[in-house]
């Protein structure tokens, strides 16, 4: 085993441009985690609550004046009284959704982050599999889906192997970018205790990776999303796509935007979450 | 060099020899390159850059391993990272998403040990970092992140700190306060330090002795003692003796720029003077 060679010397050029330090990461990937602005006063919170009022009454105003009917376009308050309304009926199939979207994507997710663990130690096998992931990341799930259901059925089965091939790609290529991000000096400082390989990956590479990773678990997440609704659209008489389907082939176009809306709370509800915890945990980095 | 009569130096390089392969051919960094270190002294190497200062240390760590020729700590070949040796990396090299007490246990954690925790306040205490442990690296300067860097070295009580142009990207007035720094931490410890830097002022001040490297291949040029007692002071590095010092040191490091063919036709040339 040539360890020793594997460490390429640093040079003066390197330690000039702060490369070494792992920071090199671009923005774009990790402005999600960035502190944001903050709200920091009353009046900032006050000015933020009388524009989604201008906005939200301007829209149910406007559409009261020009006598714009239900079936085109419901009233902010027509779809608020939908929501209330109907939500005993649309809740169950909003679990339904969440019950294929948490499992589709924790399958999706262990199999691609392992996957992407495995295949970055081994650079050769990476130029192999790379192809096909990428056909993966860019193939639109959602094709198979009648294929899938020709073979599993109406159930949760198709569903969910399509959130999962949908999700899991994505993490995989965001957790492998995390995961090729090397820094010779850091486990050179590992290695000079005396660290296995174990304790050089799970302290130095997969800390070093966690920004990358949970960028990756939120594209997947809501990737996962994507795919479980435009499943449920495509068949089988459950979850919140199919309940779009169903309002508006009849025509009950409030109760069609209050699922719309349950499904944009949805997916801001995942992008707080993976948020909150990269602001927790990987906040080193921005 | 003679065995026999001299006795076991702390740190022996024997011929140290390493070719790098690289895309664009072998390039041969260090040509049997030799130095002793011996017990609680303090060895500077300089030298052109890209001489093989950082390889040289490198391989005295352990963690390069040499094409030929052997590196001894107390006589004893090592193949491979030791706990007798610790290092201080060029910049800190401080793992940005722990907080200063969680990089200081770093070594404690890999090893599997409990830390010693009065010896560390002892050290963070006489770097003066007492109160800085639950930050994070990004929050701390850059010298203050050097020091809790020499803190994580000394963690293990290494009987050899091997300093890898660790004041490099700092300014001088923090360099000159690291400097009394490690000139104190010596005091202190008596730890042998081997110091790599490409400021001949800064090897002056801190060590027993000055090694110069030859350009690339490597090769250990001259060796000069530098006789002051210490504590050293800032003023010693205003005499004569040491002005003397610098620039015959810097003779040395620049004449290894004089283009060959230019030495032989006895015109020589100065390509290019780094201060």
């Amino acid at each position: 085993m040539s360890g020793g060679d594997a460490i390429p010397e640093f040079s003066k050029a390197k330690s000039g441009a702060k490369a070494g330090d792992g920071h090199e990461v671009s923005l774009t990937n990790l402005s999600a985690f960035a502190s944001g602005p903050g709200i920091r006063s009353g009046a900032e919170v006050t000015a933020i609550i009388a524009v989604a009022v201008i906005i939200i009454g301007g829209i149910e105003l406007a559409l009261r004046l020009f006598n714009v009917p239900h079936y085109i376009m419901p009233g902010p308050s027509a779809i608020a009284y939908a929501l209330y309304d109907e939500f005993p009926l649309i809740a169950p199939h909003l679990g339904y959704t969440l019950v294929e979207l948490v499992s589709g994507f924790s399958i999706g997710a262990i199999i691609g982050l392992v996957m992407a663990a495995v295949i970055t130690q081994f650079p050769f096998a990476e130029k192999i599999v790379a192809p096909y992931i990428l056909i993966l990341v860019t193939t639109p799930m959602l094709a198979l889906v009648p294929l899938l259901i020709l073979r599993f059925g109406f159930g949760y089965t198709p569903r969910i192997i399509a959130v999962a091939l949908a999700a899991g790609p994505m993490v995989m290529i965001n957790a492998a970018t995390g995961f090729r991000r090397v820094d010779s000096a850091k486990i050179a400082l590992a290695r000079s205790y005396g660290a296995s390989t174990l304790q050089i990956f799970w302290k130095i590479r997969a800390p070093m990776a966690l920004p990358m990773i949970l960028v990756g678990l939120m594209i997947g997440a809501i990737f996962g999303l994507l795919t479980a609704v435009g499943a449920e659209m495509v068949g089988g008489g459950f979850g919140l796509g199919n309940r779009l389907t169903t309002y508006s082939s009849m025509i009950q176009m409030p109760q069609f935007f209050a699922v719309v809306l349950i499904l944009s709370t949805l997916g801001i509800l995942i992008y707080v979450l993976f948020f909150l915890i990269g602001k927790k945990w990987a906040s080193w980095e921005a | 060099m003679n065995a026999g009569s001299a006795k076991t130096p702390k740190l022996g390089v024997h011929d140290a020899t390493k070719i790098y392969h690289t895309a664009s051919g072998d390039l041969l960094a260090l040509d049997r390159c030799s130095l002793d270190v011996h017990a609680n002294e303090i060895v500077s190497i300089v030298g052109p850059s890209g001489c093989g200062k950082t390889t040289l240390l490198w391989s005295m760590s352990g963690l390069h391993r040499l094409t030929s020729g052997t590196i001894r700590l107390d006589g004893k070949e090592i193949t491979g990272p030791h706990p007798d040796i610790g290092i201080v990396f060029q910049e800190a090299n401080l793992l940005p998403w722990r907080n200063l007490d969680a990089n200081i246990h770093f070594p404690f954690e890999i090893k599997g040990e409990k830390p010693d925790r009065a010896w560390i306040a002892h050290l963070v205490n006489r770097v003066g970092l007492d109160g800085f442990g639950g930050k994070f690296p990004r929050e701390l300067s850059g010298g203050m992140q050097q020091r809790a860097a020499i803190v994580r070295a000394l963690a293990l009580k290494p009987s050899v700190l091997l300093m890898d142009e660790p004041f490099g990207a700092l300014d001088s007035f923090t360099r000159e306060e690291m400097n009394r720094l490690v000139e104190e931490i010596w005091l202190d410890t008596k730890t042998t330090i081997v110091f790599i830097t490409h400021s001949v002022e800064e090897a002056i001040f801190l060590s027993d002795r000055v090694v110069v490297l030859s350009a690339r291949p490597g090769r250990v040029a001259k060796e000069y003692r530098v006789p002051f007692a210490r504590p050293r002071s800032l003023e010693i590095m205003a005499t004569k003796e040491v002005f003397d010092l610098t620039i015959t040191i810097k003779m040395d490091i620049v004449g290894e720029r004089v283009r060959p063919k230019a030495r032989e036709r006895g015109t020589a040339e100065i390509v290019r003077i780094r201060p």
